[in-house]
C-alpha cells in the first residue's frame, strides 16, 4: 500500500543540519518527480537554536501543509516544546528518536504516536566525517521509498565541490540510516511519481515575487531589510543588476518608499518589499504616490502583528492597513497572491497595473508563502509589462496638464527628459495643470478621477481563482487559499460539490464578478488567518454575500490546515 | 554638470527658469531672493529644463519647485532627499536639486540628511535656514536658539541647543559644503553653480530670513561676513575651521574629493537565463 501524501518533520538544534537535510529531501523528491512543499520553523535565535524542516511530498501538486505529521525524525529534543504546537501528531504518526538524546518529550509522546529508536549519533560517529542529518535523511528516504538516484544527484550537487571524501561521507550516512529503516515496516511509502514532460521549478514565494518584479519590468528597488521579506530584496540585488536595473539599500522604510517614488517619477518602474512594521512607516509616502499619481509596487510579506509581533510566523492581518491605512480618500491597488508560484504572476501583474493606472500597488504576500519552497510546474508566461501612458504632442500650443481629467481617469504622463512636459508633481491637492488648489471643484474632480481610473479598469479573469461548482462556496484569499483548495478537493473526492473563490484583486472590489461567481450559492464559508476576521468584514463592507455566511478565522502563528477547513465545510452541509 | 543647452540657441535668462505662478510667501521673505539665486544659477549653467528635476518637502521654502519651469516633485515633509536620491540613482543623466527648510531637512528629515551626506549621490541640496517653522506659523526648529521665547508651543524657549548645519554636514561626510545669504542672490547663485558642478552631494546652507516670525532676522544683513578662507578639499581642515565660525560666515567650506555613489548596471543575463536557475 502506498500513500498519496507524506508529511515529514526533521527536528534538531543548530548544528544538527535539519534544514540542510530538509532541503536535500525536497530537492531529491523533485529530482525523482514528486511535488513538494517545505517550510521551516525556527526559534527566536538569530543562528542556531531549535529548528525544524517541515516537508510535505506528493505525486500531485501540494497546496498547503499536511493535516498532521506522518513522520518526525529528531536529531535531538532541545527546546522542541517551543514549537510542539506546530507538530500535530496522531496515533498513526511515527517518531524516530535517538535514545542517546533522552526520552521523547511528553507533549509529543501524548499523541500516542509510534516511537522507533534509531541511534543516529552513534551511526554517524562510525563514519569518518559522518553527519547525523545524513543518517536521518537516509532513514526518511527508505521509509517513503525515495529512489537512491534522486538523493545521489542532490549530494553530488551540494557537496561535489567539497571533494570525494565529503560525498562519500554523506553517502555512507544515507546508507546507514536507510539500512536501519529498511526493517521498520511502516506504511508510509509514497505513491510513485508521475513525471510528465513539463518543466518543474523549485522556488520560494519570495523568489517568485522577485522574479515577477523583473518580468514586469522593474528596474529600481530601494531596500530596507525586515523578516520575512528580506529574501525578496536579497534576490533582487544581483538579479536586478544582471538585467540592467539597480538596487540601493536605504536608511529606513521612509527612505526606501521615497526613493522608489523618485525613480518612478523619473519613469523607471520601481519596487520595494517589507513587512507590517515597514508598511506602517511607508504609508505617508504611499499616499503621496496616490495623490501625485506616481506608480510604485510594495510587497508586504505579512507576519504576525501588531507591532514587532511574531516576525517569523505568518498571518493575514495587514489586510486592513493595506486597504485602509492611508489618510484621506486614497484609493490604490491591493492584490494578494494565492500560492507560492502565484507570487510570480501577482507581483508581475501588480507592476503592470501600478504603471498602467499610475498609482501604488500593495502586494500582500505572507511568511507562509514567502519563506516556503515548493516544487511546482513552471508557471506559464504572463504578458503583463510596465507600460505607462506617456504624453504626446508636448511643447505645442497648449500647456501640458499633468492631471488632465480624462475619461478613463488616467492622465498621460510626462517624465523628465521630455521637453515641453515640465511640471511639478504634487501631493498637495491640485488642479489639472498640477498647480496646488484647495478649490472644492478641483478636489472633487481629482478625487473622482483617481477613483475612476481604478473602478473603470477592466481587470479580466485574474481578479480571482474560481474553481468547482455547487451550492457551498469557500471565499478566501492569500495563503489561506491552499488549505481551502485542498478541503474543496476532498469534498469533491467524496462525491460532494463545492466552489472555491480565492480573491486576488483585493482592491478595487469587483462586486459584479463575485456575484456571478457565487450565483446559486446558498452557503458561504469565509476562510482567513486573522484574529479580527478582517477579510470577512472587508467582504461585508463591499459585497453582497449570498445565503448563510460562516467564518473560519484564526490568527497565526499556526498554519490553517486543510482538515480544519474540510471539517468546517462538512459541518455546514 | 553633464547637460547643457546646445549651441546656437540664445543664452537662457533667469526668467526662462521661472514659472508664472505667484509665490505664496509673505512680502519680504528671504526665499524670494533664494529663488532668484536658483534661477540665475540655472541660467548661468544653461541647464536643460527638461533634464532638470527639483525636489522638495513641505514648508514655505519647499514651495519653490512650482515657481520654476523645470520638472519638479513637491513631496512630503522631510523626505525630499530620499525622493531625490531615487531620481538621481535611477536616472543619473538628470540634474537633481533639492530645496527645503531647516525643519524639513534637520528635524523630520534629519536621518535622511545624515545618510544623504554619507551616501554622496551627485545632487545639490539648498536648505533655507530661518531658524523657525515658517509654514506652521512660528515654532522652534532644530536651528532655533534655546532661549527663543516667541513660540506659543515653547513659551519658555525650546530649551535645547541648536545644531550647526554646516558642521553637521561635514561630520556626516558631505562632499561640498557652503553657506550663502539670501540678501546676496548673486553669491547664492555662484555657490549653487559651484555645488552643482562639484561631483557628489553638495549642501548649500542659505540663511534666509523669515520676516514674519523672526523679524529680527532682517538684521542678518549686517551680521553675515565672508568666511574668509580659501575652500579646502580636506574635510578635517574644514571641520576645524567651521568650529571657530560664528554661524554667519559665508563661502565655500569644503570642496572634497570623495567619489559619488552611483551604482552602475550592465545587462549580463536575460530573464529566461535567470529563470533556468529554478528548474529542477
Ligand atoms: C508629517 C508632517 N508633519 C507635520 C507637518 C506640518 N508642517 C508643515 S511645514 C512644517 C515645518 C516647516 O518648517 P521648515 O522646513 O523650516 O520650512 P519653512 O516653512 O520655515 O520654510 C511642518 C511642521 C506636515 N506637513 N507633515
Ligand atoms: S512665514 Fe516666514 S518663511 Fe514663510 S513665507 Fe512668511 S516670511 Fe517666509
Ligand atoms: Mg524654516
Amino acid at each position: 500500500m502506498t500513500v498519496d501524501s507524506v508529511t515529514i518533520a526533521l527536528v534538531g538544534s543548530g548544528g544538527a543540519g535539519a534544514m540542510t537535510a530538509g532541503q536535500m529531501l525536497l530537492d531529491a523528491a523533485a529530482n525523482v518527480g514528486w511535488y513538494g512543499l517545505m517550510s521551516r520553523s525556527t526559534g527566536p535565535q538569530i543562528r542556531g537554536g531549535e529548528a525544524a524542516a517541515l516537508v510535505r511530498l506528493s505525486p500531485t501538486p501540494v497546496h498547503g501543509p499536511g493535516d498532521r505529521f506522518d513522520l518526525i525524525v529528531a536529531f535531538d529534543w532541545q527546546n522542541v516544546e517551543r514549537f510542539a504546537a506546530e507538530l500535530p501528531l496522531s496515533d498513526k504518526s511515527v517518531i524516530v528518536t535517538d535514545p542517546s538524546q533522552g526520552e521523547v518529550p511528553a507533549v509529543l509522546a501524548a499523541s500516542g504516536a509510534k516511537q522507533i529508536e534509531l541511534p543516529i549519533k552513534e551511526l554517524a560517529a562510525k563514519i569518518p566525517g559522518g553527519r547525523v542529518n545524513m543518517v536521518g535523511l537516509g532513514a526518511v528516504a527508505a521509509v517513503i521509498g525515495l529512489p537512491r538516484a534522486g538523493i545521489d544527484a542532490v549530494i553530488r550537487k551540494a557537496l561535489g565541490k567539497k571533494g570525494d571524501a565529503a560525498v562519500q561521507a554523506s553517502s555512507a550516512g544515507i546508507d546507514a540510516g536507510a539500512k536501519e529503516a529498511a526493517g521498520w515496516g511502516l506504511d508510509l511509502e509514497l505513491a510513485a511519481p508521475n513525471r510528465g514532460d513539463g518543466v518543474r521549478w523549485n522556488i520560494s514565494g519570495n523568489e517568485a515575487a522577485g522574479l515577477g518584479a523583473l518580468k514586469g519590468g522593474v528596474k529600481f528597488c530601494a531596500a530596507y531589510p525586515i523578516t520575512p521579506a528580506t529574501e525578496i530584496l536579497e534576490w533582487l540585488a544581483p538579479n536586478l543588476a544582471r538585467t540592467g536595473g539597480k538596487l540601493v539599500q536605504a536608511e529606513d522604510e521612509l527612505a526606501s518608499i521615497a526613493m522608489c517614488l523618485g525613480a518612478s517619477f523619473s519613469g523607471v518602474p520601481s519596487i520595494t518589499a517589507t513587512a507590517g512594521p515597514g508598511l506602517s512607516l511607508m504609508t505617508e509616502c504611499i499616499g503621496l504616490g496616490v495623490a501625485s499619481e506616481t506608480p510604485v509596487v510594495i510587497v508586504d510579506v505579512q507576519r504576525g502583528g501588531p507591532s514587532t509581533g511574531i516576525p517569523t510566523k505568518s498571518e493575514q492581518s495587514d489586510l486592513n492597513i493595506a486597504v485602509y491605512g492611508l489618510h484621506g480618500d486614497a484609493p490604490h491597488l491591493v492584490v494578494g497572491p494565492t500560492s507560492i508560484g502565484d507570487c510570480l504572476f501577482t507581483t508581475q501583474w501588480a507592476v503592470h497595473l501600478a504603471e498602467a493606472l499610475q498609482t501604488p500597488a500593495i502586494v500582500l504576500s505572507d511568511q507562509a508563502m514567502g519563506q516556503s519552497r515548493a516544487i511546482i510546474d513552471k508557471p506559464a508566461d504572463a504578458p503583463h509589462k510596465a507600460e505607462r501612458l506617456l504624453a504626446t504632442d508636448l511643447g505645442g500650443g497648449e500647456k501640458y496638464k499633468r492631471y488632465a481629467n480624462t475619461e478613463s481617469g488616467v492622465s498621460p504622463a510626462a517624465i523628465p527628459g521630455m521637453p515641453g512636459g515640465e511640471h511639478t508633481a504634487d501631493g498637495l491637492e491640485h488642479a489639472e495643470n498640477a498647480l496646488p488648489s484647495s478649490q472644492a471643484s478641483d478636489h472633487q474632480k481629482q478625487l473622482d478621477k483617481r477613483l475612476r481610473k481604478l473602478t473603470s479598469h477592466e481587470f479580466g479573469d485574474a481578479w480571482a481563482d474560481i474553481e468547482g461548482e455547487g451550492e457551498i462556496a469557500v471565499v478566501t484569499w492569500g495563503s489561506s487559499t491552499g488549505p481551502s483548495r485542498e478541503a474543496v478537493r476532498r469534498l469533491e473526492a467524496a462525491g460532494r460539490k463545492a466552489r472555491l473563490v480565492a480573491i486576488r484583486l483585493i482592491f478595487p472590489v469587483q462586486p459584479a464578478k463575485l456575484a456571478e461567481a457565487l450565483k446559486g450559492v446558498t452557503k458561504v464559508l469565509v476562510v482567513e488567518q486573522t484574529h479580527g476576521a478582517q477579510f470577512h468584514k472587508f467582504l461585508r463592507a463591499h459585497y453582497d454575500l449570498p445565503g448563510e455566511v460562516s467564518v473560519f478565522s484564526r490568527p497565526g502563528p499556526l498554519p490553517i490546515r486543510a482538515r480544519e477547513v474540510h471539517e468546517t465545510l462538512v459541518s455546514l452541509i | 554638470m553633464d547637460t547643457h543647452l546646445t549651441e546656437n540657441v540664445p543664452a537662457p535668462t533667469p526668467h526662462d527658469y521661472k514659472s508664472d505662478v505667484k509665490p505664496i510667501w509673505c512680502p519680504g521673505c528671504g526665499d524670494y531672493s533664494v529663488l532668484a539665486g536658483i534661477t540665475r544659477a540655472m541660467a548661468n549653467m544653461g541647464m536643460e529644463r527638461h533634464n532638470t528635476v527639483v525636489v522638495s518637502g513641505i514648508g514655505c521654502s519647499s514651495r519653490i519647485p512650482a515657481y520654476t519651469s523645470v520638472y519638479g516633485y513637491h513631496t512630503v515633509h522631510g523626505r525630499s532627499l530620499a525622493v531625490a536620491s531615487g531620481v538621481k540613482l535611477a536616472r543619473p543623466e538628470l540634474n537633481v536639486l533639492i530645496f527645503g527648510g531647516d525643519g524639513d531637512g534637520f528635524s523630520i528629515g534629519g536621518n535622511h540628511f545624515l545618510h544623504a551626506c554619507r551616501r554622496n549621490v551627485d545632487m545639490t541640496y539648498i536648505v533655507m535656514d530661518n531658524q523657525v517653522y515658517g509654514m506652521t506659523k512660528g515654532q522652534a526648529s532644530p536651528t532655533t536658539e534655546a532661549d527663543w521665547c516667541e513660540s506659543k508651543l515653547t513659551p519658555e524657549g525650546p530649551g535645547v541647543n541648536p545644531i550647526q548645519p554646516v558642521a553637521l554636514a561635514l561630520a556626516c561626510g558631505a562632499n561640498f559644503v557652503a553657506r550663502g545669504f539670501s540678501g546676496d542672490p548673486n553669491e547664492v547663485a555662484r555657490l549653487i553653480v559651484e555645488g552643482v558642478k562639484h561631483p557628489g552631494f553638495s549642501v548649500i546652507h542659505v540663511l534666509s530670513p523669515c520676516v514674519t516670525f523672526r523679524p529680527e532676522q532682517r538684521g542678518w544683513k549686517s551680521t553675515v561676513h565672508p568666511y574668509g578662507r580659501e575652500p579646502t578639499d580636506d574635510p578635517n581642515a574644514a571641520m576645524r575651521a567651521v568650529l571657530e565660525d560664528d554661524g554667519f560666515g559665508l563661502g565655500i567650506f569644503l570642496a572634497g574629493n570623495r567619489r559619488p555613489f552611483q551604482p552602475g548596471s550592465a545587462v549580463t543575463s536575460t530573464i529566461a537565463q535567470i529563470e533556468e536557475g529554478f528548474a529542477v
